[in-house]
């Protein structure tokens, strides 16, 4: 049998102080960072902000300050560009703010094809989005994220108690939000894309946590005479082998999607391979001990009589 | 289902139905099969999105207040003409606000005559407030203009389709999107520019006269430079008789190459619009040049032999949206219901022309609010690279099993091989489209599979360590770890049922390969595998189990 884990008894609830310190500094980060993106001062995607994104793919390499010239010469100031090095790529992107005519895509096709007319190119994608669209994508997002959240404290209330849903939805809220944190410091792109694999995060991280507490769960019915505070320890050290085995095995899946996926994964696989991280720390150190916060913590199911 | 050939049974009828519904989803396999088999197999499978496969995805929105306005527009000229058949003499008839009509006459004694006219257009209605001796003021009815308002966003959506039809693209869609927006998806398409023209053109064909005895006074200059219209505009606008506007006709210089426009002074009442076209056919010049012949219906035809007639030795411009293609001099009635609209065209213009004039004009112009354009280029580097990728992934999750759990390992990547089969028969199934998103959700499902199987076998080793028998160490492992699996994936479920209820677009595409791979997790994990442990242990002396 091989096994990465023994029999293991570390004192997670003991370092809970610790950990709630760490997770309060990624949640402030990430409600920094949706209230920065609610004021439109983080880096929007043009799916949600409005605007142009155009990507070109040349026979030979291009630079990019020439290409920043040649385009504010033009009158397309305030081009975001981005290479992706290997293979002559270049992303030209321009938000709604900073430009307000029709055709943008178009324009800056025939930009480069007057100024690098040596460099042949072709266009490998381009987005043009309204700033109503990209509103009612930000507001039909934030309430199917809104409905799944209540959906799941329900349900999770209803199979264990109110303090385990309450608990679990918080702990997975604080994943998305280190991550969103983490995008926003990093100043990464916050596309619709990123904001699917925050959601993917979210599932996770909640299986995750789902696994812990029903460990917790049975437990407690089973052996009444130690404290909440010993049982809880006990339960996090018996599913921690398959903890750490399933986040590995997962963790194994999105190292080849970020390094080799391709541009259009890599931001995904990402944010993906963080959410990961932080869901099996926070399953550990902030679900768990969550439970212990809440005022007389035995609740009506799972009451020991 | 205690019974282990039962469940056996089940598990290879679904592995049937998954490959044979995915068998389509893989054209150059299904393409080699005898032609009666695929008379009793499904026909079409997993559509790939745009992002995997290039195309063109557009969200546009009627103008609807304009649709109104070319309503009214047209109700004028049709007063216009009921005046002139009766012989009534008005100063003007003139659209004087989006829904309202202002008639003037010089003779107060007429104005019995016309309000009568108010009959034959029961549309509008009367305004009192209005009520000169030379005036009269109608007001389109607010039931009709919304009435407008709703047929002209189906109007739209059947003009494209029918455009869209005629250029040629595989599988595309036209939706209606809210009250009045409109999606086209047009995946494949390989020239992207000239799909979103053909389809975001108008293509308003109207038959204007010149008004060749007022041009002079303006002294419009006879050529101007692509891009000085605005100026030209500027200048006439002071200098502008009632009822004329100043159209353009486009032009490319034989030596020079560039583009020009030529001014004209043109009446602003149509004489004639496309809605009378029954066909329109791209021709070959003698000099080698295309045009777009055109044939109108019968009571077309009538009209412009009548036009013609009353109109020879007169220029007439030949307006499409806006843009006089031609501008003839008019030199006998013509007769037989035929004309050509010559200009300076390449052949595909003249076809794309053709296509428009054939399906029809917009009721409005239309504003594109999204434009999604991916070159059939990147979506073939992205399938490459996130296949490779992906397939890279499954190895090293594969292999990591059998590492960890030997013998019990194998039949986890049994389970993760059968839950990607089943996924992709579902999808197939339900001919869903697969997009970098719904991917995502694959990897998601993947990661939860390989979650309940270590849960499992975590819970089988922890039964086999208490000193349990192999078989009791596994039924029990199942047992106890059946509730957690449950409720791991049923929050997972509610999120997916979210997201899918209530996201758009590529969130959905997510949440509809979450939701179908957690359900058949369920079943690979609880039916799937166990049945394999079952057929091990029914062996008769079981001591160990690889685990």
């Amino acid at each position: 049998m091989l096994e990465i884990l023994g029999k293991t008894n570390f004192d997670f609830m003991g370092k809970r102080h610790l950990a709630f310190i760490f997770s309060g500094i990624m949640a402030v980060l990430g409600i920094l960072a949706i209230v920065q993106i609610s004021r439109g001062a983080a880096n929007l995607g043009i799916d949600f902000a409005g605007g142009t994104a155009v990507q070109l793919k040349f026979d030979q390499p291009i630079r990019i300050d020439e290409a920043r010239k040649v385009l504010e010469a033009n009158g397309l100031s305030n081009a975001e560009l981005q290479e992706f090095g290997q293979e002559n790529k270049l992303l030209i992107r321009l938000k709604a703010s900073t430009t307000i005519e029709e055709k943008v895509a178009d324009r800056v096709v025939a930009v480069f094809t007057k100024e690098f007319s040596s460099n042949h190119f072709v266009v490998d994608s381009s987005t043009e989005i309204g700033p109503t669209i990209g509103q009612k994508l930000q507001q039909d997002a934030l309430i199917a994220v809104a409905i799944s959240f209540a959906g799941i404290i329900l349900y999770v209330a209803a199979r264990f108690e109110l303090r385990f849903g309450i608990a679990a939805a918080l702990a997975t809220f604080h994943d998305v939000l280190a991550v969103l944190g983490g995008f926003y410091v990093l100043d990464k792109e916050i596309t619709l894309l990123v904001i699917t694999a925050l959601l993917t995060l979210a599932g996770y991280s909640m299986t995750d946590t789902v696994v812990v507490f029903d460990r917790i769960r049975e437990n407690l019915r089973m052996r009444r005479r130690e404290s909440e505070e010993t049982i809880i320890n006990n339960a996090v050290n018996q599913v921690l082998s398959r903890t750490i085995v399933t986040s590995l095995t997962v963790v194994l899946v999105l190292i080849p999607l970020t390094v080799a996926g391709g541009e259009v994964l890599h931001d995904f696989s990402l944010a993906l391979l963080w959410g990961v991280i932080f869901g099996t720390y926070s399953s550990v150190f902030v679900a768990s001990p969550l439970l212990l916060l809440w005022p007389k913590s035995a609740g009506g199911m799972l009451k020991r009589s | 289902m205690k019974k282990v050939g039962v469940r056996l049974t089940l598990l290879v009828s679904v592995v049937v139905m998954s490959v044979i519904f995915f068998i389509p989803s893989y054209l150059p396999f299904y393409q080699a099969l005898p032609g009666w088999l695929k008379q009793v197999m499904p026909s079409k499978g997993i559509t790939l999105g745009l992002d995997l496969q290039g195309g063109i995805h557009l969200v546009m929105e009627v103008d609807e207040d304009r649709a109104v306005e070319i309503a009214v527009d047209r109700s004028v000229v049709s007063l216009q003409d009921g005046l002139v058949d009766k012989k009534i003499p008005v100063e003007s008839v003139m659209r004087t606000g989006p829904t309202q009509i202002t008639i003037q006459f010089q003779n107060a004694e007429l104005k019995a005559q016309i309000q009568k006219m108010i009959d034959d257009y029961p549309f509008y209605s009367e305004t009192e407030s209005a009520g000169s001796a030379n005036r009269l003021v109608w007001e389109l009815r607010e039931a009709e203009a919304k009435r407008i308002k709703d047929s002209a966003i189906n109007q739209a959506l059947e003009t494209i389709r029918n455009r869209i039809d005629q250029f040629g693209v595989a599988e595309p869609i036209v939706q209606r999107q809210g009250l009045k927006q409109i999606v086209v998806q047009l995946p494949g398409v390989k020239e992207p520019k000239r799909a979103r023209d053909l389809i975001k053109e108008t293509a308003l064909l109207e038959f204007k006269m010149l008004d060749e005895d007022n041009q002079q006074n303006l002294d419009l200059p006879a050529r101007i430079p692509k891009d000085k219209e605005a100026e030209i505009l500027k200048e006439a606008e002071a200098k502008l008789p009632v009822g004329d506007q100043i159209l353009f006709e486009r032009g490319i210089d034989k030596d020079t190459g560039r583009e020009y426009r030529v001014p004209y002074l043109v009446k602003k009442r149509v004489m004639l619009t496309g809605d009378v076209l029954s066909d329109a056919r791209v021709s070959i010049g003698q000099f080698n040049d295309p045009y777009v012949s055109i044939t109108f219906d019968s009571k077309g035809g009538r009209e412009f032999e009548r036009i013609t007639g009353d109109n020879i030795k007169k220029r007439m411009a030949v307006v499409l949206d806006n843009t006089i293609y031609s501008a003839p001099v008019i030199q006998d009635r013509i007769t037989g219901g035929r004309a050509q609209i010559t200009g300076t065209f390449s052949m595909q213009e003249a076809n794309d022309l053709a296509i428009v004039l054939r399906a029809g004009a917009l009721p409005a112009p239309l504003k594109i609010i999204q434009d999604l354009t991916v070159g059939p280029s990147l979506g073939q580097d992205s399938i490459e690279k996130g296949m490779q990728a992906t397939l890279f992934a499954g190895a090293l999750v594969l292999v990591f099993m059998i590492v960890y759990y030997r013998i019990s390992g194998v039949i986890a990547d049994f389970a993760l091989v059968l839950n990607l089969f089943c996924l992709m028969g579902a999808l197939s199934a339900l001919n869903a489209t697969l997009t970098l998103p719904g991917i995502a959700g694959i990897v998601l499902t993947i990661g939860m599979g390989v979650d309940s199987n270590v849960l499992i076998f975590e819970r089988i080793r922890e039964e086999l360590r208490l000193g349990k028998a192999v078989r009791l160490a596994v039924d029990g492992g199942y047992d106890k770890a059946l509730l957690t699996i449950v409720d791991s994936h049923v929050t997972t479920l509610i999120t997916g049922a979210a997201l899918f209820l209530f996201g758009t677009g590529p969130i959905k595409g997510f949440a509809v390969t979450l939701c179908l791979g957690i359900g058949i997790n369920l079943f690979t994990a609880l039916v799937g595998t166990k049945v394999i442990f079952d057929l091990l242990n029914q062996r008769p002396k079981v001591e160990q189990l690889s685990i």
